[in-house]
């Protein structure tokens, strides 16, 4: 099926997301607005406007009725989804590169640059009860990444961990309620950007995609790498699909390269891999800047890219990709 | 270590120095020690003088003799003299001591062997090399080794499949697989790091060649061990002789020896004429320097900087003769194994270009010992440009044909040697167009009668079908030569034997509107690709089968051909058939861009078999396989029984094909087993820590029908109807 393209955005995209139902699909990107559209037509249902600078992330609660984003600007934003009020603010000495709801929403982690002498951070505050909830304004607690900043996180099933993915290439895992490391793994190739880390729905392992060419799986418990998926692309992003055993890994040619090659040699494709079987299934070719963010429906019965090439491309999963089966 | 140190170690020790053997280390210690004589040299071979005349003799050699050489220390000659008849004789023996060691070294190699005066010819030696000699045991003797059986270098040929290998080189990683068509190919050997630029196959596919640092070495066998190693510092470029008995290496860096009296000197398998030479022409079995030769990377007068056109030598097809041009002047001619030039002087021919042997040894005959070659020269002064061919080692000319209006000739000999095919880049008498003649020498027949194919395009490419009388040209007017996007011609020729009137090469058909320039016919004959290669935009693969199969084949046809196939391969920088004939791969190599390195493999109708993209790929080269030993007779009874063979391979095929679905699907139940085993445990432990903290198990979110609905209202036609009133 043709997918939808939604050209909401003048600049790079840096993360889209489905809601819980899946119903709705909020995109972020470098030109400082927020949209949010209907998943299955492609329709704007709104902006969410007042960030300053660059917006690099967003998340949505598990009723819809709140979302969070973090951006260039140095601050982390509450929006009401249906109004497009914000209803909260938090200010940071540098920009906020990763933001998440925990579980069961009632926290929410966000990831701070290093830069201009201010070191790198995961900072944790509880979710507000209402606008005058001075109290939230304050961390439950901050870790200052070790060695190497933090680039993307995530917390666990039960928020027992948070996972952070690092500029080195290394994973850490840390203890979710107080704050305190528990261990650190090199998984990638030492020195690679780590780029996303997106969780199963069930929370109970994730995977992340680096710079090296390589998404892994990793499990929460054992933190150990369960499975690998090898490309021949740096990889800006992964995400698991429910209902097929599937894993999308998008990524390309570095951007500052784009314009020096033509989109073929650029890799620019979505790539299917069996997620049990770690072998490629297919492409899917569209964008002509390097995919920067993957969301998968909550159902699994699509998924939408974003590029650096502004588009956002919304595909609906065929018959056949629910029919397909593996001759065993 | 300095004397005085040794001194005062001396004192140190307290043991007696009668109480210790030293006679072995003194012999060990031996090796290092002619320090001292290096600007000595002996002068074997002088005229016989009285004591009485000796200064004035010393007089002429310095003043004369080695006047241009080096200046020699005062009272710095000496000579031995005897008594003879009463009278002090000299033995016509000189020492010289030079002022230093260069000086010594250059009266060695200027003197040496040359005849000085009349009647005298000189041996000259440096005193320390004197003493090697001297040194040398008057018995000789030996170890005897054990003897070792080898393994059977052509092993591989013995396949019961009767597949074929190809090295795969990428990273540093240089592996030898077993061709599997589509299936993943078996990989007989994958070392690291074996090689430190690039590797090649012998040409018969005997030896896998390895470059190294210090040299090259040669591998093969069942199990891949070293079969030959030749010491080279930084060899560049290796070639065989086509029956692998002679190897040639160049370098470019000239040998340089330690300095005479080093142990490692002795240890190397140059002699002190290596010393500064590039080339390197050895014999494989003994592994033995048969001449080096001093050939710089920048001929004299190119302008080309560092350079060189390899192969250096062309050989003969049958091993017996090697050869060089030296661009405009003159092509030597050595013979193996002495290297010696063929009645000791090279074959002088002013303007000479190039040059090429022909492929098979046979050419004049069963019995003939000559071995052809062709070679051309330009139009100089007067004189009409040439081609030439001529016979070795009588260095009679056979057959010449002079050419006007020559831009520029190559040289293709069809494999069999049964034609040349010169062709001809002309230009009009005003210079301003170009186009090919086809001059065709018909080298079987009486006379060598010469036809020419005229054209009124370029030819860019041209290529025989391996013994057969037909080629394939790639053509294109002259006029789009120069812009991007050239369309070519493809065109196919053959000889046509006629019974009345003299046969002829006949034009069979023309594909027009091409992009292809590079034309590679398959080893067996009859299919032929047509490659679109070093562009940056195209990468175009067309499959041309020379006898098609149709039904309304005209029984004597030249061809039918067709086009068969077509592929394109992105960022193709190579392409190669396989031994057989029967596979086509395609490589992109990091040498020449970093585009989708990988290769991709086809059957001879462009059908894709196996692709691979691998990072940092460097090579991908078919083992070549010796020619066959069946005769045609053999031949003729397997063509008959072909059908029969046919069913076997097939259930062979099927047979492999359904084993390894089998193990694929094995694999792959194991790992979904596997995975389902370590979710349940996953999903059963969760459950369990939700219950105790008695929060609610999270769910996907079920693939239940969500019903949406929308109204979408569209014009479709609008109509104005007036409503009565």
């Amino acid at each position: 099926m043709r997918p939808i393209i939604l050209q909401g955005h003048e600049r790079p995209l840096t993360q889209i997301k489905y809601n819980h139902d899946g119903d709705l699909l909020f995109s972020c990107a470098k030109d400082k607005v927020i949209n949010v559209w209907f998943s299955h037509n492609g329709e704007r249902l709104g902006t969410y406007e007042g960030h300053t600078g660059a917006i690099w992330t967003c998340d949505i609660n598990k009723s819809s009725t709140l979302m969070v984003s973090g951006a260039a600007d140095n601050t982390m934003r509450l929006w009401d989804v249906k109004t497009g009020k914000q209803l909260y603010k938090w200010e940071f000495p540098t920009a906020v590169k990763r933001v998440e709801f925990n579980e069961d929403d009632t926290r929410i982690l966000a990831v701070t640059e290093e830069r201009m002498g201010y070191a790198g951070t995961v900072t944790v505050f509880r979710v507000p009860i209402s606008e005058s909830d001075a109290a939230a304004e304050t961390p439950l607690y901050v870790i200052t990444t070790r060695e190497s900043k933090a680039t993307v996180a995530g917390w666990s099933y039960l928020s027992k961990f948070l996972f952070t993915g690092h500029e080195d290439g290394s994973v850490s895992r840390y203890d979710a309620i107080t704050g305190e490391f528990v261990e650190s793994k090199q998984v990638h190739n030492s020195g690679s950007t780590i780029t996303d880390l997106q969780f199963y729905p069930d929370r109970t392992y994730f995977i992340t995609s680096c710079k090296d060419t390589t998404a892994k799986a990793i499990d929460v418990d054992s933190f150990e790498v369960i499975k690998t998926y090898l490309t021949d692309t740096p990889l800006n992003t992964s995400s698991f699909t429910p209902v097929q055993d599937f894993v999308i890994l998008g990524g390309g040619q570095e951007a500052r390269d784009v314009t020096t090659t033509a989109a073929r040699q650029g890799k620019f494709e979505a790539r299917f891999y069996h997620a049990i079987l770690e072998e490629e299934l297919g492409r899917v070719k569209g964008h002509f800047g390097p995919i920067n963010t993957i969301a998968v429906h909550p159902k699994g019965t699509g998924y939408a890219s974003g590029g650096e090439d502004g588009y956002v491309r919304v595909h609906f999963f065929d018959k056949n990709y629910f029919d397909f089966k593996y001759t065993l | 270590m300095s004397e005085i140190l040794i001194e005062e170690i001396k004192d140190q020790i307290v043991v007696k120095d009668e109480e210790i053997d030293v006679s072995e280390l003194e012999v060990k210690l031996n090796v290092t020690k002619p320090v001292g004589y290096d600007t000595v040299v002996v002068i074997e071979g002088a005229p016989v003088v009285e004591e009485a005349k000796q200064q004035d003799f010393f007089r002429f050699l310095s003043s004369k003799v080695l006047a241009k050489i080096g200046k020699v220390k005062e009272n710095g000659f000496y000579m031995p003299f005897e008594e003879k008849n009463g009278k002090k004789m000299s033995l016509g023996l000189v020492f010289a001591d030079f002022e230093n060691v260069d000086g010594a070294d250059l009266c060695v190699q200027e003197l040496d062997g040359k005849q000085i005066l009349k009647n005298h010819t000189f041996v000259v030696r440096k005193l320390n090399q004197l003493e090697k000699a001297f040194s040398t045991p008057d018995e000789f003797s030996f170890e005897e080794r054990e003897f070792k059986e080898r393994e059977h270098l052509r092993s591989w040929l013995t396949d019961y499949y009767g597949r074929d290998q190809f090295i795969s080189y990428y990273g540093n990683r240089v592996s030898v697989n077993w061709n599997r068509k589509s299936d993943v190919p078996e990989q007989i050997v994958d070392r690291e790091n074996w090689t430190e630029t690039y590797v090649q196959w012998s040409p018969m596919g005997t030896y896998l060649v390895s470059l190294h640092l210090r040299g090259i070495q040669l591998w093969g066998g069942e199990s891949w061990g070293m079969c030959a190693r030749f010491l080279h510092p930084y060899v560049k470029f290796v070639d065989f002789s086509p029956n692998e008995k002679y190897l040639v290496s160049w370098s470019y860096e000239p040998v340089r020896l330690p300095p005479i009296g080093h142990p490692a000197r002795e240890t190397m398998p140059f002699t002190d004429d290596d010393e500064g030479k590039h080339c390197f022409v050895w014999d494989i079995a003994s592994g033995r320097i048969l001449r080096s030769f001093k050939i710089p990377p920048q001929p004299e007068g190119s302008k080309d900087g560092k350079k060189v056109i390899w192969p250096i030598f062309k050989w003969s097809a049958d091993d017996k003769y090697l050869a060089r041009v030296t661009v405009g002047q003159s092509i030597s001619v050595y013979e193996t194994p002495s290297l010696a030039l063929v009645d000791k002087k090279t074959i002088k021919i002013d303007g000479v270009q190039n040059f090429e042997w022909c492929p098979v040894s046979d050419a004049l005959g069963r019995d003939s010992k000559e071995q052809l070659l062709a070679y051309w020269t330009p139009e100089i002064t007067n004189q009409p440009a040439r081609v030439a061919l001529i016979s070795i080692p009588s260095k009679s000319t056979i057959r010449t044909k002079n050419l006007f209006n020559v831009s520029d000739c190559k040289l293709y000999w069809q494999s069999n040697g049964d034609y040349l095919c010169v062709k001809v880049d002309r230009h009009t008498k005003t210079k301003k167009s170009t186009f090919s003649n086809l001059e065709i020498f018909r080298i079987r027949e009486k006379n060598i009668p010469v036809e020419v194919v005229d054209l009124k395009d370029v030819v860019l490419n041209f290529a025989w079908e391996p013994k057969s009388d037909r080629f394939a040209i790639i053509s294109a007017n002259d006029q789009v030569l120069n812009s991007t996007n050239v369309k070519t011609n493809l065109s196919f020729y053959g000889f046509e034997q006629k019974k009345n009137t003299p046969s002829t090469f006949r034009h069979i058909i023309t594909f027009d509107k091409k992009t292809c320039n590079s034309l590679f016919m398959a080893p067996k004959g009859r299919f032929m690709v047509a490659a679109t290669l070093g562009s940056s935009t195209q990468y175009d693969l067309e499959f041309y089968d020379l006898d098609f199969d149709t039904e309304k084949k005209e029984p004597d046809a030249l061809a039918n051909v067709q086009q068969i196939g077509s592929a394109e391969h992105f960022g193709m920088t190579e392409l190669e058939w396989d031994p057989s004939g029967r596979y086509v791969t395609t490589s992109s190599t990091i040498w020449r861009h970093k585009l989708e390195n990988g290769y991709r493999l086809c059957d001879f109708r462009g059908t894709l078999l196996r692709e691979e993209m691998i990072g940092e790929f460097k090579q991908f080269i078919w083992r070549p396989r010796p020619p066959s030993p069946l005769t045609k007779e053999d031949m003729k009874k397997i063509r008959k029984k072909l059908k029969d063979y046919n069913r076997l391979f097939d259930e062979e095929d099927i047979a492999e094909q359904s084993s390894a679905n089998r193990e694929l699907a094995a694999r792959r139940r194991q790992l979904i087993s596997e995975w389902q085993k370590y979710r349940d445990e996953v999903i059963a432990r969760v459950a369990e820590e939700r219950a105790i903290t008695g929060q609610p198990a999270i769910t996907v979110p079920a693939e239940e029908e969500e019903i949406i609905q929308e109204t979408v209202e569209e014009v479709i036609s609008e109509e104005i109807e007036p409503v009565e009133d």
